[in-house]
């Protein structure tokens, strides 16, 4: 399949997803639990981006969604981009909680059909834990904090934070490891 | 529920699945669909008089092509819209190909005849039931090509709804022209493009109700 066409961090959930996918397809269990835990980290993610005024609901849609792709695993075929049928299906149940909500303000954001957007991003944690890491992030100095979200959360190479936050190599690499020091010691109570 | 507890209730009933079922089940709803309504041509009205004269001609043959060639680019586009995110650029050029070509020989026909036959060309002798005829021909694989997407996951549900809608119309034309004596391609391009179009049209208003999944 060509994945020459995606960007770097969708060509990798693509190639991974897809194989534990193909798997599960054919009965393997394991793999297949392995598909739709990557796939609830990506899918989590994409929604609290989607949805930052329904937080709650998230929860909730993602289960939606991961019951639509079980339910509809039969009509995948081979030779097409496994991401963009995921996407098709999340946004079909999307739209579909949408108008079930429609009353509701964080619904004016419009869906665009950009094929690359739920897996850009990967996010397993739980909600809960998520939120309590991100507000002891925000205790954080930039410098270390942003580090932190871009090289130990959304998993890019310290290169990539480097360019993305503007601080050279070196002081990534630092900022992330005196910010999970500072981290570490706030969690403790220390601080 | 916990999102942990669902996906391991997911993963511990999974079983190797049927790789093929798009396939088979548009196959079923078409040879059903197909079924009935020849059974109901044949039981109804018969075949059309003249049928041991022109089962060897061309024109015959060409005006079943018609309708064949619209229901394969439907059937395409049927199986294409009931799985996500799927292209269906194919099954559009499959379409326009038969009724750009059936237009094209519909106005070559009328533009070379006489202008006071024109008319006649175009109403030929049974306009006024040949778009009904088709619509009831039509229900039976209405019914089952609706059957056969419920169990697939169209996500665009007026458009699948269009396509199953005008897969039903196709297949009706296709039959009727057993019983239809009409040979002129103005007739066929009105008559039975509208007997198409109205299961088309039934098809997208139905399909977000009857889709829905």
């Amino acid at each position: 399949m060509n994945t020459g066409s995606l960007s770097p961090s969708v060509a990798v959930a693509e190639i991974t997803l897809k194989q534990c996918f193909v798997a599960g397809l054919a009965g393997d269990a394991l793999e297949y639990r392995r598909f739709l835990d990557g796939l609830s980290g990506h899918m989590r993610a994409y929604l609290r981006r989607r949805l930052p005024r329904a937080q709650d609901d998230v929860e909730d849609i993602l289960q939606e969604i991961l019951l639509a792709v079980h339910n509809a695993r039969h009509t995948y075929h081979d030779g097409q981009p496994l991401t963009a049928w995921l996407h098709a299906i999340a946004r079909y149940k999307l739209m579909d909680f949408f108008r079930a909500h429609s009353r509701r303000e964080a619904l004016h954001d419009p869906i665009n059909a950009d094929d690359d957007r739920i897996f850009v991003a990967s996010d397993v944690e739980p909600a809960d834990a998520r939120r309590d890491i991100s507000r002891l992030l925000d205790t954080l100095p930039d410098r270390h904090r942003l580090p932190i979200v871009f090289v130990k959360l959304q998993g890019l190479s310290v290169a990539e934070a480097s360019r993305a936050t503007g601080l050279s190599e070196s002081a990534v690499k630092v900022g992330v490891h005196r910010g999970l020091k500072a981290l570490a010691a706030r969690i403790r109570g220390e601080a | 529920m916990k999102t942990r507890d669902l996906i391991a209730s997911l993963a511990a009933e999974v079983r190797p699945v049927d790789r093929h079922v798009v396939a088979r089940r548009l196959a079923w709803s078409v040879a059903c669909g197909m079924l009935v309504a020849t059974l109901a041509v044949l039981l109804v009205g018969g075949t059309r008089p003249d049928m041991d004269l022109v089962i060897d001609s061309p024109a015959f043959w060409l005006k079943a092509a018609f309708p064949a060639a619209v229901g394969v680019g439907a059937l395409v586009l049927c199986s294409r819209v009931s799985r996500p995110g799927a292209r269906t650029r194919l099954g559009w050029i499959m379409l326009a190909v038969p009724l750009f070509a059936v237009w094209a020989a519909a106005a070559y026909v009328i533009a070379s005849a006489p202008p006071h036959l024109r008319t006649q060309l175009v109403l030929g002798q049974t306009w006024r039931v040949c778009t009904f005829n088709v619509v009831s021909l039509s229900l039976p694989s209405f019914i089952a090509t609706f059957w056969a997407m419920r169990g697939l996951a169209p996500t665009r549900l007026s458009l699948a709804g269009a396509v199953a809608g005008l897969l039903a119309g196709a297949q009706a034309v296709l039959v009727y022209t057993l019983y239809c004596a009409e040979m002129a391609p103005p007739f066929w391009a009105t008559w039975y493009v509208l007997g198409m179009l109205l299961p088309t049209g039934a098809g997208a208003l139905l399909g977000p109700r009857l889709l829905r999944w």
